[in-house]
């Protein structure tokens, strides 16, 4: 039955990168140079030298788990989200302000022992994810405020408050470019290969955590009702409102842990132009994942790992590294076109599949909801 | 269909013949050879329970199912009918349960939608149609005003207008799908009358609905449907109540719940001087004064949208009352939320199923403990229990008769009478004080109906107070020891149970109890 189900469920995902990386091979003949002739081979070049990269060797492997960790975090920050009926955009304001809090936390305590400084900043990286996520629910449950809206805003607010607080009062002297000093003994240490930090685990203890709370638990049960009938979770005597704000602080923690693993296990400091689109690609994740804990580990393993050969397919095949992001949009479209998909493979539409989405738009506070 | 040649209307010729008419969806065969014939000015009813395949042969005869199998026959000739425009231009029109009105527009407007008379290639000729529309305005006894908005139109006379709609595009048959649905007793007696009107000029009429005694009424011929198939023919003279009822379901059905006196105790519920306001801040509940004792049926009848809504929301924790207070043998419970009256025992069925009553998407499991979920044994701390929640819902599925393959299927895989089902089963569990029931078998079949009145009958007799609030009016009679009329927010006679008739509630539910008939402008909407 629970295999069923879930091989029901991975199907679309299944092909939409089947479809994917189709697409991405056209773009990979057509827009090699003419001259030469249609290279056809390109693709199979190309995609043999991203698999290598990814799972070539150890290293190669350990590389791919550093980069699916705060993807897997971001995602399941958007995942959960889904859960409640939320749409959380803001996933990435949640990771800067996580990552800038425990780049603060961590300079602080630079010369403090490692058992101190690192769970601090954790916990101060976790704690202003959440905050940060609670924002936009508090508005979305009090004033009907739409999270869409309000977290694509508190995400340039995000941005704005790291480049200030970057080239301002915690600016690294003598640097020569805006960076924060380095986080010194809260780095989190190497546990394997080359970059394999202490980090990585968060993500491999996220998963079990967020499966557990949400199918398990009852105000995981509470969150799911919210989601799937707003109006039956007041009936049965919970309130929407508090677990709307509740979800999304949960989220923008999970958000937050995922900044800090990059600032303290990879970089070392905040950088003021930090351009990393975590948060964003947590958006791909969920919805790549079905917004199911065990999808999302598996498809921000996948991202990943495209992530992390990327720069091998672009030494031995010559296509570049960005191509990663053209695959990654085309997933994102066939993902969202599923009706294009099931119609491409002529598979049936079992109803109530895309539940999560349909619950987005026709979640609790979209429309004007009277007292209590 | 040997009974039919009886009939007065069998020597007129036939107007419609549907002959063999099969359609089949994936799983299931919604019409199985159906034969029907409809004779000119005829009315035949069609009966059969939801879900029996009265909706797809309409479906086929309005142009918007194509039959697998079987022809349609109109005044003799095979035709084919591929779309509702189709349908139209044969002379076939179809008045659907649920209004196909547009508020905001005049009674003209609404008619001529779609085909407006052109006085040339720009110009609408306004006043040709608006003769036509006075003129067949003939049918209702009275005029009509073309330029009233039908918003402001009380129920019954848009139903007329949707009538006169069909009328207006020269129907030769014309197909009423639950027309009576939404209209109280007198409401009904006046389409009645206009229905013999088009009759008696040559209409042939499909009549759909599920209550008997009004087909009984009405038609010259019934046929009955079950799962596909047509299952009998019957004229009215030759039948009963019960015949057809257990033709539609297949087995013998009590009609009537067989109730025992009731032995009301002391006051469960005490409601005084409670008002309520709606979404928009209008006040649509005025100072309500009622009790229920325990062991009693008290009945709250009116026409829907009389404020009966935002009653049962202010009594369920669901909206805060403006002003009155509620008790809860002696204790208050003015405002008090839908979890606190859980724990005070109080059940509460909701009108809406799909909205409140379920979550859809989640397994009769989840679903069998919705309002319960947060207790022991189905949660212990944060933590859920699987397995206590597995073993509630198969007692209650067991208990109330749900068909389901397993506890496991999502709620929407259910047809909506075992959802009710398991609605009832949820809120009916345990030792209860008061059961709030808001239109508990709106849309039911009757084998669902019996059942679940049987069990609220049963409640009763342990003693616990019943407050029932419903839109259907034979359910009221049906199960109330004491019965309240409800207009216009206020409560304007409360009577006896069973003494009280269907005639004189549905004058008091038309009228609120003054003189006069009922008014064609909704009262307040002018």
């Amino acid at each position: 039955m629970n295999l069923r189900r879930a091989r029901d469920a991975a199907i679309i995902p299944a092909l939409s990168i089947v479809l994917a990386l189709v697409f991405g091979s056209l773009i990979m003949i057509f827009s090699s140079p003419l001259i030469l002739g249609l290279d056809l081979t390109l693709p199979l070049l190309a995609y043999k030298a991203l698999v290598e990269g990814a799972f070539g060797s150890f290293g190669a492997v350990v590389s791919t788990i550093v980069n699916a960790s705060p993807l897997i975090l971001a995602g399941l920050a958007v995942g959960v989200a889904f859960k409640a009926g939320l749409f959380n955009i803001g996933a990435q304001g949640q990771f800067l302000t996580g990552g800038l809090a425990a780049a603060a936390v961590g300079v602080w305590l630079a010369h403090a022992p490692g058992p101190v400084a690192i769970p601090l900043a954790l916990v101060a990286a976790i704690l202003v994810g959440s905050v940060y996520g609670a924002i936009p629910g508090f508005l979305k449950a009090y004033t009907g405020a739409h999270e869409v809206v309000t977290t694509i805003m508190l995400n340039y607010i995000a941005l704005y408050i790291v480049a200030y607080v970057v080239t301002g009062p915690l600016r690294a002297v003598g640097a020569t470019f805006a960076r924060t000093p380095d986080v010194g003994n809260a780095t989190l240490p190497i546990l394997v290969g080359a970059n394999g930090h202490l980090g990585i685990l968060f993500a491999f203890v996220a998963v079990p955590l967020a499966w557990w709370l949400l199918y398990r638990s009852t105000i995981g049960f509470e969150i799911r009702t919210v989601g799937a009938g707003p109006d039956a979770a007041r009936y049965a005597g919970m309130h929407p409102r508090l677990l709307i704000v509740v979800t999304m602080a949960f989220c923008g923690g999970l958000a937050g842990l995922a900044g800090s693993g990059e600032i303290l296990g990879l970089t070392g400091f905040m950088p003021a132009g930090y351009s990393t689109n975590v948060g964003f690609d947590g958006i791909t994740v969920a919805l790549l994942g079905q917004a199911h804990p065990i999808g999302i580990m598996f498809a921000g393993l996948l991202l990943g790992a495209m992530r992390a050969g990327a720069p091998l397919m672009q030494i031995e095949a010559g296509v570049p590294s960005q191509m990663v992001d053209v695959l990654q949009g085309a997933i994102l479209f066939f993902l969202t076109a599923e009706v294009l998909v099931r119609y491409l493979f002529r598979i049936r539409a079992k109803s109530a599949k895309v539940a999560e989405l349909q619950t987005v738009a026709s979640s609790y506070g979209g429309q004007a909801t009277p007292a209590p | 269909m040997s009974q039919a040649a009886s009939s007065p209307a069998a020597s007129k010729p036939a107007a419609l013949e549907m002959r063999g008419v099969t359609k089949r969806f994936p799983g299931v065969v919604a019409n199985d050879h159906i034969d029907l014939d409809v004779r000119r000015g005829e009315i035949h009813a069609l009966l059969g329970e939801n879900g029996a395949g009265k909706t797809t042969l309409m479906n086929i005869l309005y142009g918007l199912v194509t039959p697998d199998e079987g022809e349609i026959l109109l005044g003799g000739k095979t035709v084919t009918i591929a779309s509702p425009a189709d349908a139209i231009s044969q002379g076939i029109s179809m008045v659907h349960q649920h209004f196909m009105l547009v508020p905001v527009l005049t009674v003209a407007e609404n008619i001529l939608l779609g085909e407006e008379p052109m006085a040339n290639a720009v110009i609408m000729d306004r006043k040709a149609a608006h003769t036509r529309i006075r003129e067949l305005g003939r049918f209702f006894g009275t005029e009509i005003d073309p330029d009233l908005r039908v918003a402001s139109l009380s129920v019954g006379w848009q139903q007329r207008v949707e009538i006169l709609k069909a009328l207006y595009r020269n129907a030769d048959i014309l197909v009423l799908d639950e027309p009576t649905a939404v209209l109280t007793p007198q409401e009904t007696k006046e389409i009645f009358t206009v229905l013999r009107r088009l009759t008696a000029e040559g209409t042939s009429i499909i009549f759909i609905s599920h209550k008997l005694y009004e087909v009984l009424e009405i038609a010259d011929r019934i046929t009955v449907i079950r799962r596909g198939k047509v299952v009998g023919s019957r004229i009215p003279s030759e039948t009963d109540e019960d015949d057809l009822a257990e033709l539609m379901v297949g087995r013998e059905v009590q009609l009537t719940v067989d109730r025992g006196e009731s032995h009301p105790a002391a006051v469960t519920l005490s409601v005084s001087g409670l008002t309520v306001s709606d979404d928009r801040g209008h006040e649509v509940v005025h100072g309500l004064d009622f009790e229920v004792k325990a062991g009693e049926v008290f009945g709250i009848a009116g026409v829907a949208g009389n404020g009966q809504d935002e009653l049962v929301e202010a009594l369920a924790g669901l909206r805060r009352p403006a002003s009155g207070t509620v008790q809860l043998a002696g204790r208050s419970i003015t405002g008090a939320s839908p979890r606190r009256l859980h724990n005070l025992r109080v059940g509460f069925v909701p009108a809406d199923r799909h909205r409140y009553g379920l979550v859809l998407v989640f397994p009769l499991t989840d679903n069998s403990v919705l309002t319960s979920y947060y207790r022991a044994p189905y949660s212990r701390g944060l933590v859920r229990d699987a397995d206590a929640i597995l073993r509630h819902a198969e007692q209650v599925i067991n208990d109330f008769d749900v068909r389901t393959p397993s506890p496991l299927v999502h709620a929407s895989t259910l047809s909506g009478g075992n959802q009710q089902k398991l609605i009832v089963g949820r809120e009916f569990f345990g030792d209860l004080r008061l059961l709030v029931l808001d239109q508990p078998t709106r849309g039911l079949d009757v084998g669902s109906i019996e059942f679940i009145h049987r069990q609220v009958i049963a409640k009763r007799d342990a003693g616990t107070a019943v407050l029932l609030i419903s839109a259907e009016l034979d359910e009221v009679l049906e199960l109330s020891d004491r019965i309240g009329v409800m207009y216009r927010g206020r409560l304007v006679a409360v009577m006896d149970g069973r003494s009280a008739t269907r005639e004189e509630v549905g004058l008091l539910m038309a009228t609120g109890g003054r003189e006069g008939p009922p008014p064609i402008i909704a009262e307040g909407a002018a």
